[in-house]
């Protein structure tokens, strides 16, 4: 069994040994780096990475440079998920065989994709893993939109985003489906661990890494990623919006243990309206109009529902 | 070692299925990860077996898709260790996304493919349309021509795939129930024989070496990619050939059985033949030798090696017929067969030039019969006799209907 890693407080977690670099081609404000940084710098255990196709791929391993200090492989936009299982046997074959050229060392196999690669292109492939039973953890960073080809809907994006292919236009409130609930679906996989974490909550972010690390078969992150670019706001107020997902229980910070113990791991002293949330990006901007007002109230509604679903499932342990 | 090793016969009776199983048995394979379908699915259920019983020491993985299959297929050949799988037809189709990123990653993978036809209309027989649709992949492509052949030229696959001066995948390919599931005598390796001759992995650029962490599956844009795939079809043109002749000599040395990259019968006198692959090869020499019985000096040309195209080894192999028919059994579907071209590529620049005619066939595993070679090879001699092509270019033969012909 690994050593847990022990984090005291925010500098020595910010300086501690950085297994992914500065030196990448993100976006000013991009929280795909922060979360990345947080996850990789809760264990201090060997990793084998993975990235899909996407915002993370294209900015951090682009030849003949490279911002991973670990091993890492992007195949493509499906089966990262995949690759990092592929590896993961490969391990266990080897240890089985006493092939290992370290084989006192214990690695963890992370995968990291968007929510595009996740909740749609890759689903199946995150599907299989998870069914499986891979000693594995897939991290989405969820931004809720194809950002890395230029602002496309996915079946994370939520009601009312402005996307590229779901504009807000004259007759058009923007997208009409409600984001996929994907930890539901990865928790009824039976795995052990299934979390929503945010970059802003890094305590909480850290302490669910490391259970994930600590238990054995998969595990699925999803990681609420403010996108500068596509939800548009000022790249310093990163931690500002994740901050307000997270206070306005837009993304409330729970994990479900084994698909039947949901602890709620966060809980906001002063809970903030919806609205707020919604007033600070760019993507919601036309939702204050007149006509579509209706939908702030709605979103209100719906978040309160689902706030009240996470609570009767932690009270009641099912 | 932990796992139990095989007593086998020194001819055992196995269809080509079973016995590319063996082959991936004596190799040792550390990760296999697959999905089935048919024909191919016997090759990865009996490395299940295998590893049920106790006789590899290896994982398998069976996972949710062919896609998904190659997928953990790269992952695990990039983290360090000997990988195979098997596919054919539509889940041939599903990984092509794959293959490419495996050999551009140059990922020694060894992919069995049982060669079956392309929906639609589905259909599940062989035919070469899914080993076609892999010519561009960039990977290594052996033909078997009958289930000993499967067995071999796993090893062979392996020894070439795995040379740290190739690092590139490879396929064995075989055909559809012809080969796949038609039984025949086989003569064995001994285990400690067919281990000692693809030999223990050693692994390169491998994820699992912690102490050398590597990114695999890099962007390059316009000031790289061309510099890499490049590169790659550079190995594939000069590197390529002279390991799988080596190997075909250490393996000859060890079995007996010699293999060559063109694959020659009859052809010393020809004046007539037909360029052909898997199983078909074996049912032309038949008739090419009663061909001669009626006066028409028959020869037939196998490739055992499709990718790297063996260029100037057909053009020399071809250099003293007069007419020769490139047979493709895949449908062009706009285009001369694949074959043709090719030939005829390789003979344009050449003093002597034979004639060269297309002909399509054995679709979805349609029989090719003697009946057919004969007069094919009646035709070609007729073309000999009067100095020119008297068909046109390109025949459709073995389908009902009026005859199909074109060019």
């Amino acid at each position: 069994m690994s050593e847990i890693k022990k984090v005291k407080n925010l500098k020595e977690f910010s300086t501690s040994a950085d297994r992914f670099e500065g030196a990448n081609l993100l976006c000013p404000g991009c929280a795909h780096s922060i979360i990345v940084r947080e996850v990789l710098n809760a264990t201090n255990n060997d990793l084998i990475l993975s990235a899909s196709t996407g915002c993370l791929e294209v900015c951090t391993a682009v030849y003949p440079y490279t911002s991973w200090d670990a091993s890492w492989i992007h195949i493509g936009f499906e089966n990262g998920s995949t690759a990092v299982a592929g590896a993961e046997t490969m391990y266990k074959a080897l240890k089985k065989k006493g092939r290992l050229k370290q084989p006192e060392r214990e690695p963890k196999f992370v995968s990291f994709a968007g929510d595009g690669a996740s909740y749609d292109i890759g689903f199946q492939w995150i599907s299989g893993c998870m069914e499986r039973g891979h000693n594995i953890m897939h991290v989405v960073l969820d931004n809720e939109v194809y950002a890395n080809t230029g602002g496309q809907r996915s079946s994370s994006t939520p009601i009312g985003s402005s996307a590229t292919t779901s504009p807000a236009g004259r007759v058009s409130y923007g997208e009409k489906k409600n984001k996929k609930d994907m930890i539901a679906i990865m928790a009824a996989h039976q795995i052990p661990y299934a979390a929503q974490v945010a970059p802003n909550k890094w305590k909480d972010m850290v302490k669910k890494i490391q259970h994930g690390m600590a238990v054995d078969g998969p595990v699925f992150i999803n990681a609420i990623s403010p996108c500068t670019t596509e939800w548009k706001f000022d790249p310093k107020d990163t931690m500002h919006i994740a901050d307000l997902a997270t206070d306005s229980l837009v993304f409330p910070l729970y994990e479900i243990i084994d698909n039947h113990e949901l602890n709620i791991t966060y809980r906001p002293k002063n809970v903030i309206p919806v609205e707020e949330y919604l007033a600070a990006q760019g993507r919601f901007k036309h939702l204050f109009k007149d006509e579509y007002k209706y939908l702030i109230k709605e979103w209100q509604e719906r978040v309160d529902e689902k706030w009240a679903y996470l609570n009767r499932r932690e009270e009641a342990r099912v | 070692m932990a796992f139990d090793k095989m007593e086998l016969q020194k001819i055992e009776v196995w269809d080509g299925n079973f016995a590319a199983a063996q082959a991936l048995r004596q190799c040792q394979i550390d990760v296999v990860a697959a999905y089935p379908i048919t024909p191919s699915t016997p090759i990865v259920e009996g490395y299940a077996k295998f590893l049920s019983d106790n006789y590899i020491e290896g994982e398998f993985v069976m996972v949710e898709s062919e896609h998904a299959a190659m997928s953990g297929c790269v992952g695990a050949a990039a983290a360090g260790g000997r990988v195979a799988t098997a596919t054919s037809s539509q889940g041939f189709a599903l990984m092509v996304e794959v293959l490419y990123q495996a050999s551009g990653m140059r990922l020694p993978i060894v992919l069995n493919v049982v060669n079956r036809a392309l929906a639609a209309p589905l259909n599940v027989n062989g035919d070469h349309s899914d080993m076609y649709l892999g010519r561009d992949s960039g990977w290594i492509q052996l033909d078997a021509f009958a289930p000993q052949e499967a067995y071999d030229l796993n090893f062979i696959a392996f020894k070439v795939a795995e040379d740290h001066d190739i690092r590139l995948p490879a396929m064995v390919h075989q055909d559809g129930f012809m080969t796949s599931h038609t039984a025949q005598g086989v003569y064995t390796l001994t285990d400690d024989e067919a281990y000692g001759f693809v030999g223990e992995y050693k692994p390169m650029n491998d994820m699992l070496d912690f102490e050398h962490p590597v990114t695999h599956g890099v962007q390059t844009e316009e000031d790289w990619h061309f510099e890499h795939k490049a590169r790659q079809h550079n190995d594939l043109m000069t590197k390529v050939f002279p390991k799988i002749q080596a190997a075909f000599d250490a393996f000859e040395k060890l079995s007996g059985r010699k293999y060559n990259i063109v694959e020659k019968y009859d052809m010393n006198d020809a004046d007539v033949c037909v360029v052909c692959m898997g199983t078909s090869v074996e049912t032309a020499r038949e008739v090419a030798t009663e061909m001669r019985e009626k006066g028409i000096k028959a020869g037939v040309v196998g490739l055992r090696v499709i990718r790297p195209f063996p260029f100037f080894e057909i053009a020399e192999a071809l250099k003293d017929v007069k007419a020769i028919a490139a047979l493709d059994r895949s449908s062009p579907n706009g285009a001369p067969g694949m074959l043709f071209n090719e030939i005829a590529g390789a003979l344009f620049n050449t003093d002597k030039r034979a004639l060269l005619s297309g002909y399509v066939y054995g679709l979805g595993g349609r029989d090719l019969t003697k009946a057919h070679l004969v007069s094919l090879y009646t035709e070609l001699q007729a073309n000999v006799d009067a100095g020119k092509v008297t068909t046109q270019l390109q025949q459709f033969i073995g389908v009902r209907g009026p005859k199909l012909a074109f060019l």
